[in-house]
């Protein structure tokens, strides 16, 4: 069966509304890890643009019925940015705000990184790093096999590209043609230890990903046009998989965090918190 | 005597008993699984003459998938696509898989209680020439650790086909321990099989049985061949087939232990961790009984035939005489 999709095209309303949509769910970000006292700063804030186009624009799901069976499938593999993911999914109507101050309590649906026995709206359990790029190239064969209607979004991070696991589901991807599939790479250059080039250079992503037979796309991962664009593109590639490598900056939308590979794990004070509320509430968008 | 209830094989006291691998019965097995059932997927990891997930390929050649050397791939990618609503199987040598692959089994099968079922084959010390490096003594161990998993480990190749078929009806993550060489069927198609149900499969001829033996895998034969000489040196002992491992069949490891009030457990597997663990764990906190151990005792395997290499390693039919004799004396 070919598929052609035609996707909806981002007016500068629509990319207005985002951008409004992206700065609340911010905002719940740091209230969030401000309650929990700990999680992943720097790369959930830095891929809210991205979670806000996806949950808000490209996805087809339904929030209300979060299991239909239809729905194209995102698996998060870096399953540390989970606030992002649950302050998404909570803005987009998957399950009440107020639940994100329960992020990392226990007894949460909201684990500190994502359980689906707790939570069964995300698509896997993830944290451990590596494996989740093999869990979508295994719904996009599953697709592929039976039905072949979905589009399958994985979001890796590039610290993970240091797993041999990943490149193993990067060959697979490959030689099954996997055109179901859209891989999103937050390039953001840092890992825990330090910048991603001092720790395990991983150099050029695009062409790595290129010689080993993927369409490959880069795109500024705030830019909500071109990722939609980059999208766009992938979709309609039909020889194999798709992977989109997204530069996105650290901390961002929050100044004096940018940037700064510290927040990849840690959680801000109340005073750091307040300070970052105001910045974002003084956003002129 | 064997018991006579279960319909095992008459010609198991003879030397032209048929042989198969329990490999085989899986192979065959999976056949039948996916012809029942379409929803049945199976992936390789550049084994699949090894595994006999070939007759599979052969058949089904559009819900086959060849992933190459790479098991930790195939881990989660079978995760993936059980997420589907699929009944994947994963297959390679049970040192790879679940050696290699362990917390992606862990992490994206189990946590996610994904219905994937890991096929390790060529298991234990009967390997054989391919030596340490090849042979998997751990995969017990490591497998019934991880909350959510059942383990199974056949006798032989029919209780590996029904294994094989009755595992790929159930929700569950599930690690089936299979063997390479071809050995005796102690079984018949007729003899029942259930996950989670162990066998009493030798009994005294008249009277209560003095030690209880506890057998897994095809080391099971070489079981009831000690039974039978123990027998004749009027020595009662029971044997009790535990070809699933995880959940424990307590009821019948409890009523052994209760009446025998001597235990010795046997498995080609190392002793920390194995089958025989298992059971000293249940019936430490339920009825406690003097045990002795037969397995490989905290060392790694070599090359040989594997007839060298179980008296080697103590895993042969005179130590199990030897250690029947030994909890007999413990018995108080």
């Amino acid at each position: 069966m070919v598929k052609y999709i035609e996707m909806e095209k981002l007016t500068d309303e629509k990319i207005k509304e985002l951008k409004i949509i992206a700065n609340d769910i911010r905002k719940s970000i740091i209230e969030m890890l401000l309650e929990a006292k700990s999680g992943h700063t720097a790369g959930s804030l830095g891929m809210v643009d991205i979670f806000t186009l996806l949950y808000f624009h490209s996805l087809r799901h339904d929030p209300k019925n979060p299991l239909w069976v239809n729905r194209d499938r995102l698996v998060l593999s870096n399953g540390h940015i989970c606030p992002v993911l649950y302050a998404t999914m909570a803005h987009s109507g998957y399950f009440p705000k107020a639940e994100l101050l329960r992020l990392r309590k226990f007894g949460s649906r909201l684990q500190g990184h994502p359980h689906r026995e707790y939570l069964p709206f995300v698509e896997t359990s993830s944290g451990p790093l590596g494996s989740g790029l093999s869990q979508a190239v295994g719904m996009a064969i599953a697709d592929k096999i039976y039905e072949n209607t979905k589009t399958i979004y994985a979001i890796l991070s590039d610290g993970e590209h240091d797993e041999g696991n990943t490149w193993e589901a990067i060959m697979l991807a490959n030689k099954e043609k996997l055109s179901n599939l859209i891989v999103i790479v937050d390039r953001n250059n840092i890992q825990i230890g330090g910048n991603t080039e001092r720790v395990m250079p991983l150099g050029d992503l695009k062409e790595k990903y290129k010689s080993f037979g993927w369409f490959a796309e880069e795109v500024d991962g705030h830019n909500f046009w071109e990722i939609n664009n980059a999208i766009y593109k992938a979709k309609n590639h039909k020889g194999g998989p798709s992977v989109i490598i997204a530069h996105t900056i650290p901390g961002k939308g929050i100044k004096e965090w940018e940037n700064d590979y510290k927040w990849h794990g840690k959680a801000p004070n109340r005073d750091e918190a307040e300070k970052a509320l105001k910045e974002l509430a003084n956003k002129k968008i | 005597m064997l018991n006579h209830s279960l319909k095992l094989n008459t010609k198991i006291w003879n030397d032209d008993i048929e042989k198969a691998s329990t490999r085989l019965g899986f192979g065959k097995g999976l056949v039948k699984a996916g012809t029942n059932n379409e929803n049945i997927v199976v992936l390789s990891a550049d084994l699949m003459e090894s595994t006999k997930a070939d007759l599979f390929a052969e058949k089904f050649p559009e819900r086959f998938i060849e992933v190459g050397v790479a098991e930790q791939n195939m881990a989660s990618v079978a995760s993936g696509i059980a997420s589907m609503g699929k009944i994947p199987f994963i297959t390679s040598y049970a040192i790879f898989n679940p050696g290699r692959n362990w917390e992606q089994i862990r992490t994206t099968i189990c946590y996610n209680n994904q219905p994937v079922k890991i096929i390790g084959s060529h298991a234990g010390l009967s390997v054989g020439p391919d030596g340490g490096s090849h042979q998997e003594l751990e995969d017990i161990a490591i497998t019934r650790v991880i909350p959510n998993m059942v383990v199974l480990s056949p006798c032989d190749a029919i209780e590996a086909e029904k294994a094989t078929i009755a595992c790929a009806l159930t929700k569950d993550p599930t690690y089936i321990r299979l063997a390479r060489n071809d050995t005796p069927l102690v079984t018949t198609s007729d003899t029942p099989f259930e996950i989670g149900k162990g066998q009493i499969v030798f009994v005294p001829e008249v009277g209560l049985a003095q030690v209880g033996i506890i057998s897994t895998g095809p080391i099971l034969y070489k079981v009831l061949i000690a039974a039978r000489l123990l027998e004749k040196r009027g020595i009662k002992v029971k044997v009790l087939n535990l070809s699933t491992i995880k959940p424990l069949d307590e009821k019948s490891v409890i009523a052994l232990a209760k009446e025998t009030r001597a235990i010795v457990t046997v498995e080609d597997h190392q002793v920390a961790g194995g089958m025989g663990s298992a059971c000293a764990e249940c019936l430490t906190q339920n009825y406690a009984v003097p045990m002795e151990f037969i397995g490989v005792k905290d060392k790694f395997g070599q090359s040989g035939t594997p007839q060298e290499l179980e008296k080697h390693y103590g895993i042969d039919i005179p130590d199990i005489e030897e250690k029947v004799e030994k909890v007999l004396k413990r018995k108080v």
